[in-house]
């Protein structure tokens, strides 16, 4: 009989908020980050990138560099696989580019060369002759009938006819009548948002250092949310096996989804591959901004009716994601975000995806969801006030319940959006004063949450301590929360277990760390195959004991007799049973492989202040409350930390953070002091409240909390903003100026 | 690029005077540094001045004032004892500039000689009444601040001639200097706005006046007409107004990235205004 540890309560371990097992090798400088790596004989690489927004490229020409003292290598689009299909073909044209340059920044060559100077120096020799085309940034204009055509033939089946061909993607969904239900409405409401591209902005850009022989086999080290997914496109684009690719997972300093995917791993590999020798590859912080994924831009039309009690009596919206020069930007995850808090009778919903002469996309924390609060949660926020509605009253009587229908189909299971708005309402903070140029604002925010595939192995010591090798690279504090949960099961303290991310060779396949996914799926697995390893456990001790296996049960790090009828034997502690375990059977350990299908929706709730100088537009965030469901928090600290990140990243989107292009459809602010991420000074405390909903697909019930906790702060703050200046702010970022215009619209 | 560590300024002129190509001198470095960098300028000649003797020394002048060696950095000035007493808003917008780290490299002169029209340090240095010292083939001599800047990254020393030391007139009685500008965020950037004020005062009524605005011309610019409209009255809504007016008239901005033309004229106004109430207060005796 499997064992099975499954609890919502009485915990030894899990809840408790020991020291991360990372963290002094980060405080101390200990840590190998991705730009860490040295071989013998390394290279060190430079990309050429296009300075133009979309070019054809007649020629390249490495000539020069290549009779440069010290330079190994030059590749091009020539020097990769042909044939890829699909989404590695787009990755790979975006990696290095095919016979047009897609987007200012867009990789045409690259140069290995013995030092980083002279690679620096030799990319610049390398000349491109390019013919430009017409080019378009905006996603809006992109739609038009008039705008350059980005690549033919790039829309899928989802595309109805007579769209522009930028449109690649579309979704639509919905139930009952719209029209009818904005008849029956006593005020509607329809207003346009927009949103800026916004960019993850982790403090690490990313570095690999890739070696790749002639007999095809490699070695990759990468910073990398999914070292396995990286396996599997490098060797794709390299042409060669999956299996000979060995990929390392280096400590990552930030991810946010924009490390889910490639953008210079196979350029350094098949640099490595002419070269023969090790090549290292770090992306300049300009790199990073012009070349590596920000999340979409979004132009948003959502139409809301309601009743002057506060009945919702329907919804319409439409989204345009702007995702750069490839399909991909999520319009179906914004359109199904988009109203997903809300139990409704009337709603649609429509998605497009377009393409522009922007960097591809990748995917940001809760991709597309916090754009679509944002412009849903601003119209009921206009509702309320209109209509002199308490927005907590409106949204809790609207509210997403267990076995409510959601917006784009299926029936709710446990569900904690109630829970989230009832503790955010009984917050001191929801009735604390506001200041003459403050203004108030809430919003709700739901994420779907993923499982995905998964391995996790646990190994046993002799001295009784435990190792669990996990696959999903440790983005949140994952490795704390996998010792507790391993503890929990095992019945040893949490600080007698190491966790180690394990490379591609050492483990089986593992998704991405993505989609708020990894406490869930691998917290799963490390409890399934500690449980195994508990099983174990407990048949070496029956056999010690010479009683059937059934007849012991496992307690707190002991085996023990079930009953009077086992027998009277003293309880054995693990480090007996594992002192000896070559001899009693062989070593003891654990794994787990599967898809966990039930990772559990996550709500939340936010309350933002914000102050507004009536002179200049500057806004400042002086009160923030997160309340989220987490299901069961295994570490809160990591938890209320992903609650804090998500709300700061939030009001730096909401704010200032923008992709400035030119006319020329150049980036204008590829760097910090001109893309502008909050400091710390720009930041208020951020309170945060665990709501503890169980999850019933998880043995501990946990819910994913990483994304969620950026999907209601661009509409709060809004919601904020917009009270304190009284007019409604319809676009982000809301830059001074444009704050300050809003004021003088009313004025005059 | 061939680098040079001189001993002296004699030394450090020659080599300038006779270098080919473009010629930068490095001080604390947080912009030729950056600018090399990020492929802007690529100097032929890198001639460092930090191991001149006495550049970063921070001394009183005979008359009372101060004198700031080449090398004097942001932080140097922060944690002088007198400095800040004296010129509060010119250590106040020289601390503005960067982070913790940069403030430790950073100078105020490099700040004036980078020419950047955004400099926070140098709208506070022209209210001030500062003067830069330098020495070329000509020999040494002094230029007023506000004369420096030709236009962004452009300065009207000559080729050869290499900056020794700021010097601050003395403070007197009675005045107060004060600098603020506008960033969308907190701290860590560039100005859209900036604006600096010195006045003196007798009781309650402005006796002499100084304002420069920055990050709104191609070079900081010197509002002399401040003077009309402060002195001889105390500091009242008219005044303020007058100012207001007198600073919006002053701008010649451009669109950009950073900020619109309306944008910064308008919020030009709002700092005079805040400004020049600051600097009166410590001119009546406010502590900084």
């Amino acid at each position: 009989m499997a064992l099975d540890s499954s609890k919502t309560t009485d915990f030894k371990y899990v809840g408790t908020r020991p020291d991360r097992p990372d963290g002094l090798d980060k405080v101390t400088g200990r840590a190998k980050f991705g730009a860490d790596a040295t071989a013998p004989g390394m290279l060190f690489a430079a990309i050429k990138r296009s300075p133009h927004a979309h070019a054809k490229i007649l020629k390249i020409d490495a000539s020069k560099a290549l009779a440069m003292d010290g330079v190994k290598a030059v590749v091009t689009r020539a020097d990769f696989a042909e044939g890829l299909t699909g989404e590695t073909w787009n990755v790979l044209e975006n990696v290095m580019a095919g016979e047009t340059a897609l987007y200012d920044g867009h990789a045409v060559a690259a140069v290995a060369a013995t030092s980083a100077l002279i690679a620096r120096d030799a990319m610049k020799a390398i000349e491109v002759e390019y013919e430009l085309l017409p080019h378009v940034t905006d996603v809006d204009k992109a739609m038009a009938a008039d705008a350059p055509v980005i690549r033919a033939g790039a829309a899928d089946a989802s595309v109805p006819e007579g769209l522009h061909p930028n449109v690649v993607r579309y979704y639509e969904s919905g139930h009952g009548d719209v029209e009818a239900g904005f008849a029956e409405a006593d005020l509607v409401i329809e207003d346009h948002f927009t949103t800026e591209a916004t960019h993850q902005g982790y403090i690490e850009p990313h570095a690999c250092l890739g070696t790749l022989g002639a007999d095809g086999k490699g070695e990759l080290w990468c910073c990398t949310q999914g070292h396995w997914n990286v396996q599997k496109l490098c060797a794709a684009m390299l042409g060669i096996e999956t299996s000979q690719l060995r990929v390392t997972a280096s400590e990552i300093g930030g991810g946010f989804g924009g490390k889910t995917t490639i953008f210079i791993e196979p350029v350094a590999l098949a640099l490595s591959r002419k070269a023969n020798r090790p090549v290292k590859l770090v992306m300049t912080r300009a790199e990073v901004f012009r070349a590596s994924g920000p999340t979409s831009s979004t132009s948003m039309d959502v139409k809301i009716g309601m009743k002057s009690d506060g009945t919702i009596t329907a919804a319409q919206g439409t989204f345009r994601l702007q995702g750069g020069a490839f399909p991909g930007g999520p319009c179906e995850m914004t359109a199904m975000c988009a109203f997903a808090p809300y139990n409704l009778t009337n709603v649609h919903q429509v998605g497009y995806d377009v393409m522009t002469n922007r960097p591809k996309q990748a995917a940001y924390r809760a991709p597309g969801s916090p754009m679509a609060a944002f412009a849903v949660e601003s119209v009921i926020d206009e509702l309320c006030n209109q209509l002199g509605l308490d927005p907590f009253e409106v949204r809790l009587k609207n509210a997403s319940r267990e076995g409510t229908r959601a917006s784009f189909g299926p029936k709710w299971p446990r569900i904690g959006l109630v829970e989230t708005l009832e503790a955010a309402r009984a917050h001191p903070h929801y009735t604390a004063p506001l200041k003459e140029g403050q203004g108030r604002g809430i919003s709700c925010g739901f994420w779907f949450n993923h499982g995905g595939e998964t391995s996790v192995s646990l190994a046993m010591s002799e001295d009784g301590s435990a190792q669990i090798m996990v696959g999903t690279p440790d983005i949140g504090g994952s490795r704390a929360s996998m010792a507790l949960m391993a503890a929990e099961v095992l019945g040893i303290p949490y600080e007698n277990i190491r966790c180690t991310i394990a490379d591609t060779s050492s483990l089986g396949y593992n998704e991405i760390s993505h989609g708020s996914r990894v406490t869930y799926a691998s917290g799963l697995a490390t409890i399934k195959a500690a449980e195994a390893a508990v099983e174990e456990l407990c048949r070496r001790a029956a056999a010690k004991w010479d009683i059937p296996e059934e007849a012991v049960y496992w307690e707190d790090g002991y085996a023990k007799p079930s009953g009077p009828n086992a027998g009277d034997h003293a309880p054995l502690h693990i480090t007996e049973l594992t002192a000896d375990m070559g001899a009693t059977g062989g070593p003891i350990n654990g794994h787990f492989e599967a898809t966990p299908e039930g990772a559990g929706v996550s709500f939340a709730t936010h309350i933002v202040d914000a102050e507004v100088d009536p002179e200049t537009g500057a806004t400042k965030v002086v009160r923030y409350t997160v309340v989220q469901d987490a299901g069961k928090a295994i570490h809160p600290t990591y938890v209320e930390g992903q609650f804090q990140g998500g709300a700061a990243q939030g009001i730096g989107w909401a704010l200032n953070e923008e992709y400035i292009y030119g006319e020329d459809g150049r980036l204008q602010n590829a760097g910090f002091l001109d893309y502008r991420i909050p400091v710390a000074s720009d930041l208020p405390f951020i309170d945060t409240v665990i709501v503890e909903v169980p999850n019933p697909g998880h043995p501990f019930g946990v819910r994913g909390v990483g994304e969620t906790s950026i999907c209601p702060p661009l509409a709060a703050i809004a919601n904020a903003v917009s009270n304190a200046v009284g007019v409604r702010m319809r676009q982000l970022p809301m830059r001074p100026s444009r704050v300050l215009e809003a004021l003088e619209s009313k004025d005059g | 690029m061939q680098y040079f560590k001189p001993a002296t300024f004699e030394e450090a002129s020659a080599l300038a005077a006779g270098a080919e190509g473009i010629t930068r001198f490095l001080a604390g470095g947080t912009d030729v540094l950056v600018q090399l960098r990020s492929d802007l300028v690529t100097p032929d000649v890198l001639i460092d001045i930090k191991a001149i003797p006495g550049t970063h020394d921070i001394t009183r002048t005979e008359d009372g004032g101060w004198r700031l060696g080449v090398a004097v950095t942001g932080a140097e000035m922060s944690e002088h004892p007198d400095l800040g007493r004296d010129w509060p808003g010119v250590v106040e917008a020289m601390d503005l500039i960067g982070s913790t780290q940069v403030q430790g490299r950073a100078t105020p002169i490099g700040n004036l000689c980078n020419a950047s029209p955004a400099a926070d340090s140098v709208p506070a240095m022209i209210a001030a009444g500062a003067v830069l010292s330098v020495v070329g083939p000509d020999g040494a001599r002094d230029i007023p601040v506000e004369e420096v800047p030709a236009g962004p990254g452009k300065t009207t020393l000559k080729k050869g001639e290499i900056a020794t030391a700021l010097t601050l007139p003395p403070r007197g009685a009675q005045g107060g200097d004060a600098y603020l500008r506008f960033i969308p965020r907190t701290e860590m950037d560039i100005a859209v706005v900036g604006c600096a004020i010195n006045l003196t005062v007798e009781g309650e009524v402005i006796t002499s006046a100084r304002m420069a605005l920055g990050a709104v011309a191609p070079t900081a610019v010197v509002v002399h007409a401040a003077a009309d409209a402060l002195v001889g009255r105390t500091l009242d809504d008219a005044a303020l107004k007058a100012l207001t007016d007198l600073a919006e008239a002053s701008c010649n901005p451009i669109d950009d990235k950073r900020g619109t033309v309306k944008f910064r004229t308008h919020t030009a106004g709002v700092l005079a205004r805040r400004v020049a109430q600051i600097a009166y207060d410590r001119a009546k005796g406010a502590k900084a």
